[in-house]
């Protein structure tokens, strides 16, 4: 989504800051799994605001339709049985763009302007900026962005950045029945969540505690969790994520250095020529070949 | 053609085609590539219609490039051979390198530092290939593991191309006569004793 915007706190490749007079409230996502009850009304609701309807597909034995997320579905629901204790635990988490604090898409991002992050903490894909190379899911710690087939640009999840900048909350909260999803700055979201989390361990969840990844220095769509100390249960959500090294390498401290390199050895074969002259071949020879040819 | 008894015949006309073919290839690849690689190289996406036409373009070349790199590499790889006396050659450089040309072994068609140049390129080329294939998302979806391990190989092999071409580049300029032969075929035949006096040897029977 674009919008003109004086809050910019991060843009993809650009090495200069970013218009960022305006400082925005730092808002979050809290998405309280344990209320859940995976009717996937937030996924209609991101259908019907960004007015998007994804192509019908096939129905893969399970509950998760569609399957996996698309340039045209942004969140998916993803449900998960575990057994534990002899008891089954159906547990649903909806997946989507976590809004990383440093977020590994934008650091690949060769493209400037495509990705921005604003200063209320959401990560943005401006498509009309995309390139369509891709670098963004490579740098992405969640497995999120989606190449569109149609025009090969990259969607995800906006965080109804559209809504948000007008004061509204976005859509998937407003449709969601139970109070599973909240929206709001990230401290109260943070203090909400400790409300949940404590009522969770009075219940018996010992280990029920906040997802707000610090590998990703936090995220701006937070989980409330039953199972904290292991967040793979809720279908393979990362329990460490972090942009992996070999991106940090690749986007990091080697660009300068290789351009140094190459810039210095440009100069270096000017100076060499200007110092120590061409490298011709010797009168003496050149005279010598021509009596021999005689 | 050397209808002159001045002038040596160096490389024939398709060895010269294709060595421009590559040449040109490997100008359209940095430049799109460099766009890539840093954003202050951005705007060079503008020579090639955008960065959209860029991203499509730039493998294309490159299988361009690697199928007449494949053709540059069957005619010479045996005139690169590194023998002994390229050892020598090597070690006695920073001479050469400060004005002094004169402590330099005798050389074949190709010195020393061609023969490096030759089989860094052939490495690079190769590598660029495999993991430029596989960080190919309009035909190839890899696991995002491999394709981060792909992208850091092909940033970093690119990197060293370029500064093994300007070394390449600049030798032509530097090396009076050189540039000539890469574009006309031919050589004076005291440039070819001054600079490859065993090829000399070998084509004159002198």
């Amino acid at each position: 989504m674009a919008l003109q915007s004086l809050d910019i706190a991060l843009r993809s490749a650009t090495t200069t800051p970013s218009p960022s007079v305006r400082q925005t409230t730092e808002v979050a996502k809290l998405i309280d799994v344990s209320t859940c009850i995976g009717c996937k009304a937030c996924q209609a609701a991101c259908m019907e605001w960004n007015d998007l309807r994804d192509e019908v597909g096939h129905n893969s034995g399970v509950l998760d339709n569609p399957s996996d997320l698309t340039a045209e579905s942004w969140t998916v629901m993803r449900y998960a049985e575990h057994e534990e204790n002899g008891k089954l635990e159906w547990l649903i988490r909806k997946d989507g763009c976590m809004h990383c604090a440093d977020p590994g898409c934008l650091k690949a991002c060769p493209a400037p302007g495509a990705i921005v992050k604003y200063s209320n903490g959401i990560v943005d894909f401006h498509e009309e900026n995309c390139i369509g190379c891709g670098y963004c899911i490579t740098g992405c710690p969640f497995n999120i962005p989606r190449i569109s087939k149609k025009d090969s640009k990259v969607y995800k999840c906006t965080l109804c950045s559209d809504r948000v900048a007008v004061g509204l909350e976005p859509a998937c909260i407003k449709a969601c029945p139970t109070g599973a999803l909240q929206f709001g700055s990230k401290e109260a979201m943070k203090d909400y969540a400790n409300e949940r989390i404590a009522d969770l361990k009075d219940r018996g969840f010992k280990d029920a505690g906040l997802y707000d990844p610090p590998g990703v220095g936090g995220t701006h769509v937070m989980y409330v969790l039953h199972h904290a100390d292991r967040p793979e249960l809720y279908k393979g959500l990362p329990a460490k994520p972090h942009i992996s090294p070999l991106v940090s390498i690749w986007k990091g401290v080697t660009k300068p250095i290789a351009n140094a390199v190459l810039a210095g050895l440009a100069l270096g074969g000017l100076f060499h020529y200007v110092t120590q002259g061409p490298n011709e071949v010797d009168k003496e020879l050149e005279d010598e070949v021509e009596k021999e040819e005689k | 053609m050397a209808n002159n008894s001045n002038e040596l015949q160096r490389y024939s006309a398709q060895e010269r085609a294709n060595h421009w073919l590559v040449a040109v290839c490997f100008v359209l690849l940095a430049l799109s590539g460099l766009a890539f690689f840093h954003p202050w190289f951005f705007p060079l996406t503008g020579l090639f219609g955008g960065g959209t036409w860029a991203r499509i373009l730039h493998p294309y070349i490159g299988l361009l490039m690697t199928i007449s790199f494949l053709g540059l590499f069957f005619r010479f790889s045996g005139s690169n051979s590194l023998t002994a006396t390229d050892k020598e050659w090597l070690g006695n450089l920073g001479k050469l390198v400060n004005g002094d040309p004169h402590s330099m072994p005798e050389q074949g068609k190709h010195n020393a530092g061609q023969k490096v140049m030759f089989w860094v390129q052939s490495i690079c080329m190769l590598l660029l290939l495999i993991s430029g294939l596989m960080i190919w998302r309009s035909w190839f979806n890899l696991p995002v593991e491999l394709v981060r391990f792909a992208v850091v190989v092909h940033a970093a092999t690119a990197a060293v191309m370029i500064g093994f071409i300007f070394v390449h580049i600049y030798a032509a300029i530097w090396v009076k006569g050189t540039l000539r032969a890469m574009l006309r075929g031919t050589v004076p035949r005291a440039w070819a004793k001054q600079h490859h006096r065993a090829w000399y040897r070998q084509v004159t029977g002198k």
